[in-house]
């Protein structure tokens, strides 16, 4: 067939030698070689991509999990009243005298005797690394519960205290018996000993609420370390945006969509907010250090200052949402609207308004999961500080309150010394990326359910 | 049976280029074109005329297998060129392509230089073995389409600057430079003013005499002008074929001198 | 009276005036038999705005000019040389301030009276030890200028605070009396409604523009003041950055600089290739499921918070380049490193790039592509030779804008490339860069009147100028490319 057609008498300006179709030439072959490898640099790229995504969660679950256990040890402690109450008379200002130190050698004491009476020893174990496997957070405890219920004095309760970062991270494996030689913090006898406790049910890892509710806490006790307050800053921050944003953010765009005359300053605002959404963060972090805190003087480290700074980085964004979602609102409905004798104002507010609502709001929640993971502006306010007191509530000014934020506080642990950290840093940013993922789910909820195909 | 209505017309012509047997195409549900059976000769301009929609398009299309790159489209039934099958799993369809040119109903010069647009083809396919060569193929294909004498000039402008005839020569140059021995033509004059698609039209006839040429038209008139062969298609099937001057005064199917006379279409 | 009652008050009569003026309206149509020319309700906004607009624009005036009107007044307490200097000035009125505060504190807890407040000097004990009883306390002790200039300020404080809230009162009730009077059935009151809202949305609109120019105006008034502290030829050309908190600090741009355009440099080597491709193979080739599984998983990298990245530059990326690439090749042993960072900023930037790629490889109409398949082209030629020629300027303009990201990007540095400025080759070296170098000289406890607190502005406005000038260029050439095919 094909030598039929080469016999054809088609003049070709420019004779090639003719060829079967079923067979490929070397060219095409070549050709064909090139296009598969483009072809697989292009999924190569998107397996790269991807690869990396699932390797970064990945490693985050790996050291964040491990974060919402925590090692603790239950005991019994005689509250003695001879140390805790010298003066005999439970009157509050002279309880208050004895301080954490106290309390500290109490609980060591107790759990040294606790364990000799059980008759758990470790071969050259001291009382010091006895004592040294209770958390530094457990005196302070012990001495909040003693001064709110005096009437504990005198009597044996259970005490269930956090074992320290080491212990912890022994039972989750991140210490091991090598390290341990190596490490000043912890002693091989204190593992060893933490072996027997782990038998005898003194000492166990159990789920750890404190960890989503504990303020931040000391370098030397990551053990009692938690989100409390990291919580409660992004918390006040979101809402604040969202009422700074929101409202400001639609009237922009309603004016921008609606009213604008095509003029020198609405160019100049559009050129404006296109440039304000590529802005460096931290550039409003310097705005908010130079304006917000030491010109206007609002207090550093306050939510208040941090969502008002993040409610200018997020403006743009919801902006350029809000407008798009009015866009999609066809003329013909404002046509309707004019036409039976409505004013300009009342068309908008009416009809264009309550119809681009479903995709404002899906504008502004995904405006807001950006803003929540916002950090490099919040260091320069002063939110990296160390914050170990809850803000107060909304209506008593808690968002004056010094505070932190979520991403901050990843930051800021990932940045301390103790390896423990990093679990409590990552752990962190599970909690993040969870609010993240609700937003997210929320915003394409009511896509789906309000999507409108005019 | 087909094959007997098949062999009845390829006996009387004995050059036959394209010969297809029972296709159909899908667009996903959609059944776009319904068992065509056709045998297109040599050096013969055919046009296919129909009402849109009718898939005349869609038919063209198959012939290169531009249609592989839509990914809903699926195609059945066999087409041969010279008696190769080109949906065949041997055949590439870049090979295909190189030998059944293509020129769309809009011009859609690269934005490249007019240089280029043309050159584009043969360096591809390697078919210049230096400079000189594709000099001399640019100039040859330019010639063809007619263009050579307003362009020669200006070769290194860039293709996109060029008017809407000019730009559909430069398609049909570009199409030609890789000397193919078909020449798709999807509605090739629909975006060209009156003077401008006389000359695509002049030189339509004068492809003829290196090409076999195929060409999608919705006009009647450019059909009747150009054409030897036409076949009519209707909501998806090949109604009548042969010679343009039978269709056009004598069609046999009722449906055929109901376009002719504009009562559907 | 505080803010907060004012606040109340006007509250109180906006809303007196939405009702009184509602009512009036209606009343007057009953009575005259006249039909009301708006709707009842818009009377009552009227109403409303009235009462509580002119008010409130006053008081938010009065708050940010008091403090500026008092310290002016308060400057001719201190000998001239005492406030020549802007640094000396600012702690000299913080010092103000901070005295007035306590005295405040002192008479709010009965440790002092009103009068000893006003008339107590520093001849007759330590103010600060009298202070420190009420949990006031002061750095150092009272000199009298700042006794008086402090007590001086609560008298100014005091008279501000109570013109503030007469006038306030005044205005509200004023702006209330005014509207009663003009609310009449003719009365046009939903056209003055709709001029105030439209004059609100106005308002909201400049938002950005204010927001630009706070940018600008904070940056560039610190930067000068850190100029007149430090040469700027030496800032823009000095080759050593090494701030000294006692003094002597060279404060050069450069290494900065390097280190930020270097990091900026292996991001851009991470991210182009990978997000192009990724863009190319999804626009060109990938199956419609394909697509739409994988565009939005590649997307949810760009919403993955940046101190994520930064975490696993941290604890990932910097010891596995360390371990398996920098130690074994000799290249140093730093997990902190150009290459971590930089690759981390890449993988940041690879959504970005390939979203904007595939939008701007989809604007190529696809008579494009036929023109080229048609030819016989494969699909990489017509992506290579036809597409990606094609859609050349965009694509410029992403990479464009994705460098002014990765110069801009502050969290993965600060975790990933190092604290150390240097003018190095060696990608494996830590290095610094200039957004790093704003947060470690812009946390903790900072007084602003040190060249090394107040660089951290010249390095914003040199970021802000950078970036800006970027994207400019990005967005322009974007613009231009639209233009081809509108």
């Amino acid at each position: 067939m094909s030598d039929a057609t080469a016999a054809s008498p088609i003049p070709t300006a420019h004779p090639r030698g003719k060829s079967s179709l079923f067979e490929q030439d070397a060219l095409t072959r070549r050709r064909n070689a090139a296009e598969t490898r483009f072809r697989l640099y292009g999924l190569t790229a998107i397996v790269v991509s991807l690869v990396v995504l699932a390797i970064m969660l990945f490693t985050i679950f790996r050291d964040g999990t491990s974060a919402f256990r925590q090692a603790s040890l239950s005991f019994p402690i005689t509250l003695d009243a001879a140390i805790l109450d010298p003066n005999g008379n439970r009157a509050p200002e002279d309880l208050a005298k004895v301080t954490t130190i106290g309390y500290g050698n109490l609980i060591g004491q107790q759990f040294a005797n606790f364990l000799a009476a059980e008759g758990i020893a470790v071969e050259g174990i001291t009382d010091r690394d006895i004592s040294g496997m209770v958390s530094r957070d457990a005196p302070g405890r012990l001495r909040d519960m003693v001064l709110a219920n005096p009437a504990l004095i005198g009597q044996t309760i259970d005490f269930t205290a956090y074992a320290t970062g080491r212990i912890d991270g022994y039972l989750k494996g991140r210490v091991t018996m090598e390290t341990a030689q190596l490490d000043s913090n912890v002693s091989v006898e204190q593992l060893q000993l933490a072996d027997l406790l782990v038998e005898r049910g003194i000492l166990s890892v159990a789920f750890n609420s404190g960890f989503l509710t504990n303020p931040d806490a000391s370098d030397q006790r990551p053990e009692s370390s938690g989100l409390g307050v990291a919580i409660i800053g992004s918390l006040y921050m979101m809402v604040l945006v969202l009422i700074f944003t929101l409202p400001v953010g639609v009237a922009a765009s309603i004016y921008l969509e609606e009213f604008a005359p095509k003029n020198r300053l609405t160019d100049l605002i559009e050129v404006n907010i296109s440039n304000l959404a590529a802005v460096p963060s931290i550039v409003f972090g310097i705005l908010g250090l130079a304006i917000f805190i030491n010109f206007a003087g609002l207090p550093q480290s306050s939510s208040l200052v941090g969502a008002l700074v993040i409610s200018l980085m997020t403006l743009p964004t919801i902006i350029i949402a809000t407008r798009a979602a009015i866009r999609a609102v066809p003329p013909s409905i404002r046509d309707a609207a004019l036409g039976v004798g409505a004013s300009k104002m009342q068309t908008v507010f009416h009809h264009v308004l309550p119809l681009a609502m479903p995709g404002i709001l899906t504008g502004t929640i995904l405006g807001l999961a950006t803003a929540l993971g916002e950090t490099a502006p919040l260091l320069l306010i002063g939110m990296v500080a160390f914050v170990t007191n809850y803000p107060a509530g909304p209506l008593e000014g808690g968002v004056l309150d010094p505070a932190t934020a979520l991403p901050v506080q990843v930051y800021s642990w990932a940045s301390r010394s103790d390896p423990a950290f990093i679990e409590r840093s990552s752990g962190a940013i599970i909690v993040l990326l969870g609010f993240l993922v609700i937003m997210n789910v929320a915003a394409i909820l009511l896509r789906r359910r309000f999507e409108r195909r005019w | 049976m087909d094959d007997m209505r098949l062999v009845e017309r390829t006996v009387e012509q004995l050059q036959s280029k394209i010969e297809a047997k029972g296709v159909q195409v899908y667009y996903g549900e959609k059944h776009a074109l319904k068992d065509v059976d056709v045998a297109i000769l040599d050096r013969t301009v055919t046009a296919f005329i129909g009402p849109s929609g009718c898939g005349k398009s869609t038919f063209l299309r198959c012939l290169n297998r531009m249609n592989d790159t839509v990914a809903s489209a699926r195609v059945m039934g066999s087409i041969r060129i010279d008696g190769e099958d080109i949906y065949d799993a041997r055949v590439d369809p870049v090979q295909l392509r190189a030998k059944v040119g293509m020129v769309f109903q809009k011009p859609n010069p690269f934005p490249k230089s007019i240089y280029e647009n043309v050159a584009y083809g043969p360096k591809i396919h390697g078919l210049a073995a230096n400079k000189a060569e594709l000099d001399s193929i640019v100039e040859a294909s330019l010639r063809k389409a007619a263009l050579w004498n307003e362009v020669k000039d200006r070769l290194d402008a860039t293709g996109t600057g060029l008017s809407g005839g000019q730009q559909q020569r430069l398609c049909i140059a570009r199409a030609i430079a890789t000397s193919p021995e078909v020449l798709l033509m999807d509605e090739p004059c629909s975006a060209l003013d009156p003077i401008a698609t006389a000359q695509v039209e002049e030189l339509i006839d004068e492809l003829r005499s290196q090409f076999s040429v195929v060409i999608v038209t919705h006009s009647m008139q450019q059909a009747a002008r150009v054409s030897q062969k036409t076949a009519f298609f209707h909501l998806g099937s090949l109604v009548e074929y042969g010679e343009t001057g039978q269709i056009f005064t004598n069609p046999k199917d009722p449906r055929t001198e109901a376009y002719i006379t504009g009562r559907i279409g | 009276m505080s803010v907060f009652m004012l606040l109340a008050l006007v509250a109180v009569f906006s809303v007196a005036g939405y009702i009184l003026c509602r009512q009036r309206a209606l009343k007057g149509a009953a009575a005259t038999g006249q039909k009301l020319h708006s709707l009842p309700n818009y009377y009552g906004w009227y109403g409303f705005v009235m009462a509580s607009v002119p008010a409130l624009l006053v008081l938010a005036v009065w708050l940010i000019a008091q403090p500026l009107v008092i310290e002016r007044q308060l400057s001719g307490f201190f000998p001239p040389e005492m406030i020549e200097d802007d640094a000396a000035r600012t702690l000299l009125f913080d010092d103000v301030r901070r005295v007035a505060a306590g005295l405040d504190v002192a008479v709010a807890q009965g440790a002092l009276t009103e009068d000893q407040a006003a008339n107590i000097r520093t001849e007759f004990g330590s103010i600060r030890d009298r202070l420190a009883t009420v949990g006031v306390a002061l750095g150092a002790e009272v000199t009298p200028p700042v006794l008086q200039a402090a007590q001086d300020y609560r008298e100014m404080s005091h008279i501000g605070a109570l013109g503030r809230s007469i006038l306030t009162v005044l205005l509200s009730l004023g702006g209330l009396a005014l509207a009663i009077r003009v609310t009449k059935p003719a009365f046009r009151a939903r056209n003055r409604v709709e001029q105030v809202v439209l004059a609100l949305l106005i308002l909201s609109s400049t938002i950005a523009i204010l927001t630009t120019v706070g940018i600008v105006l904070s940056m560039l008034s610190e930067s000068l003041r850190f100029f007149t502290m430090y040469p700027a030829a030496d800032f823009f050309f000095n080759l050593t950055w090494s701030p000294n908190f006692r003094g002597n600090s060279e404060l050069g741009l450069l290494p900065l600089l390097w280190g930020t355009l270097y990091i900026s440099f292996v991001s851009m080597l991470v991210a182009v290739p990978i997000g192009l491709f990724a863009a190319i193979y999804l626009a060109e080739y990938a199956s419609p499921r394909f697509r739409a599984i994988v565009k939005p998983l590649i997307e949810v990298i760009a919403g993955i918070p940046t101190v994520v990245f930064g975490l696993f530059a941290l604890v990932t990326v910097g010891p596995f380049l360390r371990d398996y690439f920098a130690e074994p090749l000799g290249l140093g042993n730093s997990g902190s490193s150009v290459m971590t960072a930089g690759i981390v900023i890449g993988i940041l930037n690879i959504p970005f790039i390939s979203s904007l790629a595939d939008d701007i490889i989809n604007a190529v109409p696809q008579s494009m592509r036929d023109g080229s398949l048609g030819l016989g082209a494969t699909k990489s030629e017509t992506v290579r030779k036809v597409v990606l020629p094609a859609a050349l300027p965009g694509i410029m303009g992403a990479v464009l804008m994705a460098a002014s990201r990765a110069i801009g990007e502050t969290m993965i540095v600060t975790m990933g490339a190092g604290a150390a400025a240097k003018l190095d080759l060696n990608p494996f070296e830590a290095m610094t860069t200039i957004t790093v170098k704003i947060v470690s000289q812009l946390t903790g406890d900072t007084e602003f009147n040190s060249p090394e607190t107040l660089v951290a502005f010249a390095l914003g406005m040199s970021l802000f100028v950078i970036t800006l000038g970027l994207n400019i260029l990005a967005l322009m050439i974007v613009r231009k490319y639209r233009e081809q095919y509108e």
